[in-house]
């Protein structure tokens, strides 16, 4: 038999079970190895990989929901950061600590899919998980102080230096 | 200390000892973090990414165990130099190749390195020679929990450490073996231990990472899974299946052995020979033929050669080591050349005997 992707023999029999129905591939050494060293070394990235699980997972959603609410979806930001969902699920990558909490609802399941588990189990900081979640709050703040100085409006920037000076002082 | 310094050895993973060093490269261990109080990075402004790094620098240098440090700033860094650390699996392509603030702090023996404004603002990772992954997750440990008491992680008591990417989240962590293994290669039953390593959610890269070709032989394995499951089991799932690839290598070095030793002799004294005299080759070539020698040392057909030697052979013939160590930018025809000259020179040199290189 000769490999598929080329005229050498095929000494390569892959069954591969992923993803639907079995595949068949007969492939000569090297075409094997590149396929075989493609499919499971993460080609562009594990940030792809979620990326395309995120995909996944709207797609699934689309079943049950109608395309506006998944524009809607789409559209929803987090007050922390302000990257969108669909910002989300296009590059595969969350930005910042809050978006765990405020996509919760949406990643869960994605979360889940990835790992096969939904909660951590392993080593904690010996700092407060309260602290670390109250300090990501000075990402917040900080951007809101960044708006009030640009539209000139000098009392909520006194009162944001503040609140910022105060969770900065406080020992987590 | 500076990069040069760097370039002239091999650093601690190429060493060549430790436990199985004869399979087993190198045994390490990376763990993602974040400061809660900034966005990760694909959200961080420029000021955010300049400020981590900051903070960072400060509270590395107040760290009193990590000894002398070499602080690299990646973003000033020449193209040449940014590949030369990534060769050397000091930092990863895509910090080479990022935008904006970054840098990376190395210890004098490269067994840690410590990436700032990668993927995370955080990524160490400790390395060591041969399979230890015991004494690897003791130090890097060791190192986050210092870190740890002058910064606060973004963390969650649900999901753990947060990454920008989910993919991550939990233990942050990342446990790696780089196993040399050709005999499994030569013996076409590389892809049965990829699919049962598959199947137990273990992933199998080449040796520069993600989306690399297993050149030269080099495959790592890793944990894909980071979630819900502790560190000590993480490594060991990792540490208990490498065992058993070494012992299916060890089988397939014994079969060539007996089975076809005539083969397997002509094979790796040919790999050999054309190392030694070659006038022109390339880089993908040259890992290809010293995978042949490695195992060749191993198996006692070369007799001449040692396993650090040939290590450093590896990283030497790199495109970047070959220009670093002659001193010029060169193009790939002319690496080819340089490339051939400076392992007939090291080769030759290395057994006492010249003549190759006066053909």
């Amino acid at each position: 038999m000769k490999c598929q992707q080329c005229d050498k023999p095929a000494t390569f029999h892959i069954t591969e079970l992923s993803g639907g129905k079995p595949q068949e591939l007969h492939l000569c050494e090297e075409h094997a190895r590149q396929y075989l060293t493609q499919s499971s070394g993460e080609p562009a990235g594990v940030s792809s990989m979620a990326a395309a699980l995120a995909q996944q997972m709207v797609q699934k959603m689309q079943i049950g929901q109608t395309a506006e609410e998944l524009a809607e979806l789409d559209q929803q930001s987090c007050p922390v950061c302000g990257i969108t969902f669909y910002e989300f699920r296009n590059q595969g990558r969350l930005g910042c600590p809050h978006d765990y909490v405020c996509f919760q609802a949406q990643l869960d399941p994605l979360i889940l899919n990835i790992h096969g588990e939904s909660e951590h189990v392993g080593k904690t900081p010996g700092r407060s998980s309260q602290g670390s979640e109250r300090r990501t709050q000075l990402i917040r703040l900080r951007r809101e102080l960044k708006e009030a100085v640009g539209e000139e409006n000098y009392e909520r920037a006194s009162q944001l230096r503040d609140d910022i000076q105060r969770i900065e002082r406080e020992k987590t | 200390m500076d990069l040069s310094e760097l370039t002239s050895g091999s650093g601690e993973w190429l060493r060549g000892c430790g436990p199985e060093a004869d399979i087993v490269i190198s045994s390490r261990i990376r763990l993602a973090r974040n400061l809660a109080d900034f966005p990760f990075i694909s959200r961080a402004s420029n000021q955010d990414r300049g400020q981590i790094e900051k903070t960072m620098r400060q509270c590395i240098f107040g760290i009193k165990e990590s000894g002398e440090l070499l602080y690299v700033d990646v973003e000033q860094l020449e193209g040449v130099d940014r590949q030369l650390l990534v060769e050397r699996h000091l930092i990863s392509r895509e910090h080479a190749e990022s935008q904006g603030a970054r840098a990376v702090a190395i210890d004098r023996h490269e067994t840690f390195s410590l990436m700032i404004n990668e993927e995370d603002h955080l990524r160490m990772q400790v390395m060591q020679s041969g399979l230890d992954l015991q004494g690897v997750w003791k130090r890097i440990n060791r190192i986050d929990d210092l870190i740890e008491e002058k910064v606060t992680y973004a963390f969650q008591e649900r999901l753990g450490y947060l990454t920008a990417c989910p993919t991550n989240v939990g233990t942050g962590m990342r446990v790696s073996v780089m196993l040399h293994l050709p005999a499994l290669v030569l013996t076409r039953q590389i892809d049965k231990v990829f699919r049962s390593l598959q199947k137990i959610s273990l992933a199998v890269r080449g040796l520069y990472g993600e989306g690399s070709q297993a050149t030269g032989d080099f495959y790592q394995i890793s944990n894909q899974i980071t979630l819900g499951r502790s560190e000590e089991e993480l490594i060991q799932q990792v540490g208990d299946i490498v065992p058993v690839i070494i012992d299916y290598e060890r089988q397939a070095r014994d079969f060539l052995v007996k089975e076809s030793h005539e083969n397997l002799h002509d094979r790796v004294s040919r790999a050999y020979g054309i190392l030694r005299t070659a006038q022109t080759i390339s880089s993908e070539e040259t890992m290809h033929l010293l995978s042949s020698v490695r195992m060749g040392v191993n198996l006692g057909l070369i007799r001449d050669l040692g396993i650090p030697a040939i290590n450093e052979l590896f990283i030497h013939t790199q495109p970047a080591h070959l220009q670093k160590l002659t001193g010029e930018q060169l193009d790939t025809a002319d690496r080819n050349i340089e490339r051939a000259r400076y392992l007939r020179r090291y080769l030759n040199k290395e057994n006492g005997d010249s003549r190759a290189d006066k053909n």
